[in-house]
């Protein structure tokens, strides 16, 4: 497994886990970030800036931290 | 009620007729409207409320959303959701449902839903959700009729629109919605447009930031361009050879001389620091400043809509964690370009206090809204571009060096971001004029009693001579550290009142361009008009608003001194 930072840009990946506290799953499982779900990897944003991911079509932005732990398995 | 950025502000304004600003990009609406709806006889009034990812929330414009829906009691919920994104929006959705009141659903930017390749059983969704589900198209109005007529079925069969959805937990939920979407939703796979490929060219390090020139140079040309152009082909002329005669004629008819007529026309149209309420006044609002907003508020409306800002927020998000910011404080900024009140309003969007002390404060400091640019380009603008460049350096750097300081010296960390980034969509021209209309309007009803008031309380001060007195108390300030006659204190004073107004009474002191540069810098980075004032000490809290303005000051003196040992 490997986190969604280390993801290249432009795969797709099933998400398998999401590590830290109930708090941040939470807040990423509203936004439909879930484990199970399909995301891809737009692209990642200059200076070591966040990533962008597509899920179902929608695009979102999520910080460097966060994304390092959402745990997803390439394919 | 509904997800940030599925239109429900388009779907409020069509219902009721009373107009918000909408953009296209998650966090517009921050505080509530309330508006009036009239159907069939049936008089009822509708909120619009800032959009949320959930009931328990994350920032304050969630919170605010939260709280109308459990304390307000409402009578029916308008649920809107994006078809295009109906697994994220249904989740709300559930928790609305869950609390057992008569709700109706938007299924909005159906159109757009169509062109992705996303059909629908519309008739298996009601029956499985148990409510009325409306396909829409908010911004050109489809589906608002449909609309109408089930919000009227409701307020005469409310119970008939009370989801029996049993209460879930979480992942209950998931599964339910999953199970749902299963059986109601096909999804066709497109090719990606050429707007979408786009979509992902403004992030990426390289072409993301040649777009980012890009776009600033064209909006930059844009604002100026057409404000020029407006100035010189239409507004000037009809000041000078119909206005400003008219105007001097009539006054001069009723009183021929003295305070009044001092007042009302100053020393004649014919001169731009008369300082007449009906020659100066006048001038400076509809003539120098009003043609600067309306073009900056048909580009920034424009960008608004089409979801360029949140990209731009994505590729600064690293810079800005370097002045204790995040990406997204890149919103309040840009607003305050146009004006600093709403600037300070969309803070809301930040989670912390920490985030918003620090935007309120560098939005406050360093960024001079449209109607202060515009005075400073007529003023600069003669004696070349560099002296323009100069006062927007300084405050650029100012931005910088007192982003890192704040960062460092207030406890604490940005968080992270994390936002959903909206799709491009071709802005809808109608909605677009009228929002700009609605902006222009704002400004006018604000700036226009304001300035008023300013004229009379200078020519006033004046009379009675607080003007002289305080004049002379902080002459030796303004000479020797600033190099400013003590005239300027006049405009620095006025300068609380209204900016542009202030910068306008710089022009009959005869000042070198240096000079100039010291004063519009100083202006800007000084107190903040009587406006933004108000709207800080509501966004917050006093305590926060006077360490504010102390820094505003303390930071306007020295950059001032600065200035002027180097330019002088």
């Amino acid at each position: 497994m490997i986190t969604l930072v280390e993801l290249e840009n432009g795969q797709t990946a099933i998400i398998k886990e999401i590590g830290g506290g109930s708090g941040l799953k939470n807040r990423l499982e509203v936004m439909n970030i879930r484990e199970g779900k399909k995301v891809k990897k737009t692209c990642t944003a200059p200076l070591r800036g966040p990533v962008v991911i597509e899920i179902d079509g929608c695009k979102m932005a999520i910080g460097r931290g966060m994304a390092k732990k959402v745990w997803v398995e390439e394919i | 009620m509904g997800n940030p950025n599925v239109g429900k502000s388009v779907v409020f304004s069509r219902l009721t007729g009373v107009n918000v600003i909408q953009s296209n990009y998650p966090g517009t609406t921050v505080g509530y409207t309330q508006g009036h709806l009239k159907i069939d006889q049936q008089e009822m009034d509708l909120i619009d409320v800032p959009g949320t990812y959930s009931l328990s929330p994350a920032c304050k414009a969630e919170e605010v959303a939260r709280d109308m829906f459990l304390d307000e009691n409402p009578e029916l919920i308008i649920n809107v959701v994006d078809a295009t994104n109906l697994e994220r929006n249904l989740y709300l959705s559930l928790q609305i449902l869950e609390q057992g009141l008569p709700t109706v659903m938007v299924l909005n930017m159906w159109d757009a839903a169509k062109r992705k390749g996303v059909h629908l059983n519309l008739e298996k969704l009601q029956e499985k959700l148990g409510i009325k589900v409306v396909p829409a198209v908010a911004v050109t109005g489809e589906g608002i009729k449909d609309l109408a007529n089930v919000i009227n079925e409701i307020t005469l069969k409310p119970a008939e629109h009370i989801s029996k959805i049993p209460e879930m937990d979480d992942n209950e939920k998931w599964a339910f919605i999953g199970q749902l979407l299963s059986e109601v939703q096909k999804i066709e796979h497109r090719h990606p447009s050429i707007l979408e490929r786009l979509e992902d060219a403004s992030v990426r390090p390289v072409s993301g930031v040649i777009i980012a020139l890009i776009v600033v140079f064209i909006t930059m040309q844009v604002v100026i361009g057409l404000g020029e152009l407006l100035i010189n082909y239409i507004l000037d002329p009809i000041y000078y050879q119909y206005y400003g005669p008219f105007i001097t004629k009539v006054v001069e008819n009723f009183i021929p001389t003295g305070f009044f007529h001092d007042i009302l026309i100053g020393s004649g149209y014919e001169y731009e620091t008369s300082f007449g309420l009906l020659t100066t006044g006048i001038y400076v609002i509809f003539a120098v400043v009003l043609p600067y907003i309306l073009s900056f508020y048909l580009v920034l409306g424009f960008l608004e809509d089409f979801g360029y800002l949140p990209r731009l927020a994505v590729l600064l998000d690293s810079i800005m964690h370097k002045l204790g910011l995040h990406g997204y404080a890149t919103i309040p900024i840009v607003l305050g370009f146009g004006c600093n009140v709403p600037a300070m309003l969309s803070t809301r969007i930040l989670e912390g206090k920490r985030e918003k002390f620090i935007a309120a404060t560098l939005v406050a400091v360093s960024v001079p809204c449209m109607a202060q640019t515009a005075v400073i380009i007529g003023l600069l603008g003669p004696y070349g571009i560099q002296y323009i460049l100069m006062v927007y350096g300084t405050l650029f750097i100012l931005f910088i060096t007192l982003g890192s300081i704040l960062n460092l010296i207030m406890k604490g960390e940005s968080p992270e971001i994390f936002f959903e980034i909206p799709p491009y969509r071709i802005p809808h021209m109608g909605t677009l004029l009228k929002k700009t209309w609605m902006r222009v309007r704002g400004f006018l009803m604000e700036a226009l009693p304001f300035v008023f008031l300013g004229i009379l309380a200078v020519n006033i001060l004046y009379l009675v001579g607080v003007m002289s007195a305080l004049s002379s108390l902080l002459a030796p300030i303004m000479s020797q550290m600033l190099g400013l006659p003590s005239q300027a204190i006049d405009a620095l004073i006025m300068g609380f009142l209204r900016k542009d107004l202030a910068t306008a009474m710089l022009a009959p002191l005869n000042l070198s361009p240096g000079q100039l540069v010291v004063a519009c810098t100083v202006l800007a980075a000084s107190f903040p008009c009587i406006a933004t004032f108000i709207v800080l000490i509501k966004e917050i809290g006093i305590k926060d608003m006077l360490k504010t303005v102390a820094l505003m000051l303390s930071i306007a003196l020295i950059t001032g001194t600065i200035l002027n040992i180097i330019l002088s």
